[in-house]
C-alpha cells in the first residue's frame, strides 16, 4: 500500500463510521479505533489520536446543523457539562492508576446494560412525556421543544432527574478522560432513559456536549506526540464529511429504527470491549 | 426520585420563546461550522501540499510504515510547527488544522458566555464559565504531564 493508497482508504471508512457515529451520537471514535487497529495495523496509541480528533470533527460539525434545526437542547447540554468536564477530570487522573484491563471490562459492562436498557424501551415503540416532579429542571428551566419533520408539529417535553442526569455525565465524562473517547453512547441514555428527553434531543446533545469533552483530551495526546497528522487528516475529514452526512439523515427517521441500530451497534462495541480486556 | 406525588400530564412545559435564544442557536451553530470549515480547508490543502511536495508518496509503498508506524516524524510542539508551517510543509499546514478543530468547542463554550451575559442570565453565565475554567485546568494539566 502506498501512502496515497492509505490515505483514500483511510477516508473512505471514515466516511461511513462517521455517518453510522452521527446517526447514534457515538462521536465515531468507537468504530473507527478498532478499524484502524485491526484493519490496517496502526498502533492503538496513534489509532486513539486519529480518534479523539474525528471525535471533535463529528461533535461540532453535526452539532452546528442539529442546533441550527433546533434539535439541541442548549440549557441541557451546558448544565450537564459541569459534569462531563469534571469527570473528564477525574478519568484522567484515574487513568494514571487502573490497568487497561480493568478499563476495557468496566466500558463493555456499563455498555452492555445500556444497550439492555434501550431494548426494554422497544417495546414503547415513541416517545412518552414524563409526569413526574422536577424541581431541579423547573428551577433551571432546562424543558423545551422540538420541531419533528416525521409529524410535521413542534414536540413539547418535560425534562426530569437532573441529579441522576449529573451523576450519570460524571461518569461519562470519567470514561472519556480514560478512555479518550467521546462516550456518547453513556451520554445518550443518561438523557433518553434517566432524564426523559426524545431520543433525537437526546442524541443532538449529546453531539453537542462531546465536543467539550474531547477537546481536553486531543490537548494532552497532542502534546504527547500521539497525533499523527498522516493518520488523523483523512480520519478527521472522512469523518467530518460522514458527520454531516448523518445530520441530514436524522431528522427524517423514525425514533425507533434509530434506536434499533443503538441497541445493536451498543451490543456488538461492548462485545469488542469485553473480548479485549479478557484477553489482556 | 422524589416524591409520589404525580402532576396531571395535561400542564404544558415551561419552555424558552426568548428570540434571543434563538441568535445564540446561529451564533453557535455559525461558529462551529465555521471552525469545521477552516480546519477541514487547511487539512485537505496541507494533505495536497504533502503528496505534491513528496511524489514517492504516490508511488512508493516502502514510505507508508515510517509515517504511520511508532516513531513516525512530525511537528508535535508549538515551536516546531512554527518553524515548520514558515517552511510550508505538508504536514505542519495539517497540524495547524487539526489544532483549529480541537480549538473550535473551547470557543464555543466562551461564546456561550458572552450569550449568556447578553441575555442576562447570571445563572448560567455563572454555569458556563466554571465549565470554561474546568476546559482551561484541564488543557494546562495536559501540559504538566
Amino acid at each position: 500500500m502506498t501512502p496515497l493508497e492509505f490515505v483514500l482508504y483511510v477516508l473512505l471508512i471514515s466516511v461511513a463510521a462517521g455517518v453510522l457515529g452521527s446517526l447514534l451520537g457515538l462521536g465515531g471514535g468507537v468504530i473507527v479505533i478498532p478499524v484502524l487497529t485491526l484493519l490496517f495495523g496502526i498502533d492503538i496509541r496513534y489509532a486513539i489520536g486519529a480518534s479523539i480528533v474525528s471525535v471533535i470533527a463529528t461533535s461540532s460539525g453535526a452539532a452546528a446543523a442539529y442546533v441550527r434545526d433546533g434539535l439541541t437542547n442548549l440549557r441541557v447540554a451546558m448544565v450537564l457539562e459541569l459534569a462531563t468536564t469534571s469527570g473528564a477530570l477525574t478519568g484522567a487522573y484515574l487513568a494514571g492508576l487502573l490497568s487497561g484491563r480493568w478499563l476495557f471490562i468496566i466500558f463493555g459492562v456499563v455498555l452492555a446494560y445500556s444497550s439492555l436498557m434501550m431494548i426494554r424501551k422497544l417495546k414503547q415503540s415513541e416517545f412518552q412525556q414524563s409526569t413526574k416532579p422536577a424541581p431541579w429542571a423547573d428551577y433551571l428551566r432546562l424543558h423545551g421543544s422540538y420541531f419533528d419533520k416525521r409529524t410535521g408539529r413542534e414536540t413539547y417535553y418535560r425534562v426530569t432527574s437532573t441529579r441522576i442526569g449529573l451523576a450519570m455525565m460524571y461518569v461519562a465524562g470519567a470514561i472519556s478522560g480514560l478512555l479518550g473517547i467521546g462516550s456518547g453512547s453513556l451520554k445518550v441514555p443518561a438523557m433518553d432513559l434517566a432524564m426523559h428527553m426524545p431520543i433525537k434531543v437526546s442524541t443532538a446533545t449529546s453531539n453537542f456536549m462531546i465536543g467539550v469533552t474531547a477537546a481536553a483530551s486531543a490537548s494532552v495526546y497532542y502534546m504527547r506526540g500521539e497525533i499523527d497528522p498522516f493518520i488523523a487528516a483523512p480520519v478527521a475529514v472522512g469523518v467530518l464529511l460522514g458527520a454531516l452526512g448523518g445530520s441530514y439523515l436524522l431528522p427524517k427517521l423514525r425514533s425507533s429504527t434509530i434506536r434499533l441500530v443503538f441497541v445493536v451497534v451498543l451490543l456488538w462495541i461492548s462485545g469488542q470491549m469485553l473480548w479485549q480486556g479478557i484477553r489482556g | 426520585m422524589s416524591g409520589a406525588v404525580r402532576i396531571p400530564s395535561t400542564s404544558t412545559p415551561i419552555v424558552e420563546h426568548n428570540p434571543r435564544v434563538r441568535q445564540v442557536e446561529l451564533a453557535i451553530s455559525n461558529l462551529l461550522r465555521g471552525g469545521v470549515v477552516l480546519s477541514i480547508l487547511l487539512i485537505v490543502a496541507g494533505t495536497i501540499i504533502t503528496f505534491a511536495q513528496q511524489p514517492s508518496y504516490v508511488s512508493q509503498p516502502s514510505e507508508l510504515q515510517r509515517l504511520i508506524a511508532p516513531g513516525a516524524k512530525f511537528p508535535h510542539t508549538i515551536i516546531d510547527l512554527a518553524s515548520d508551517l514558515k517552511q510550508m510543509r505538508g504536514e505542519a499546514v495539517v497540524t495547524l488544522g487539526l489544532l483549529v478543530l480541537i480549538a473550535t468547542p473551547v470557543m464555543r463554550v466562551a461564546i456561550s458566555i458572552l450569550a449568556f451575559i447578553y441575555q442576562g442570565d447570571r445563572l448560567f453565565t455563572l454555569i458556563t464559565s466554571v465549565v470554561l475554567c474546568l476546559l482551561l485546568l484541564s488543557l494546562f494539566l495536559g501540559r504538566g504531564e
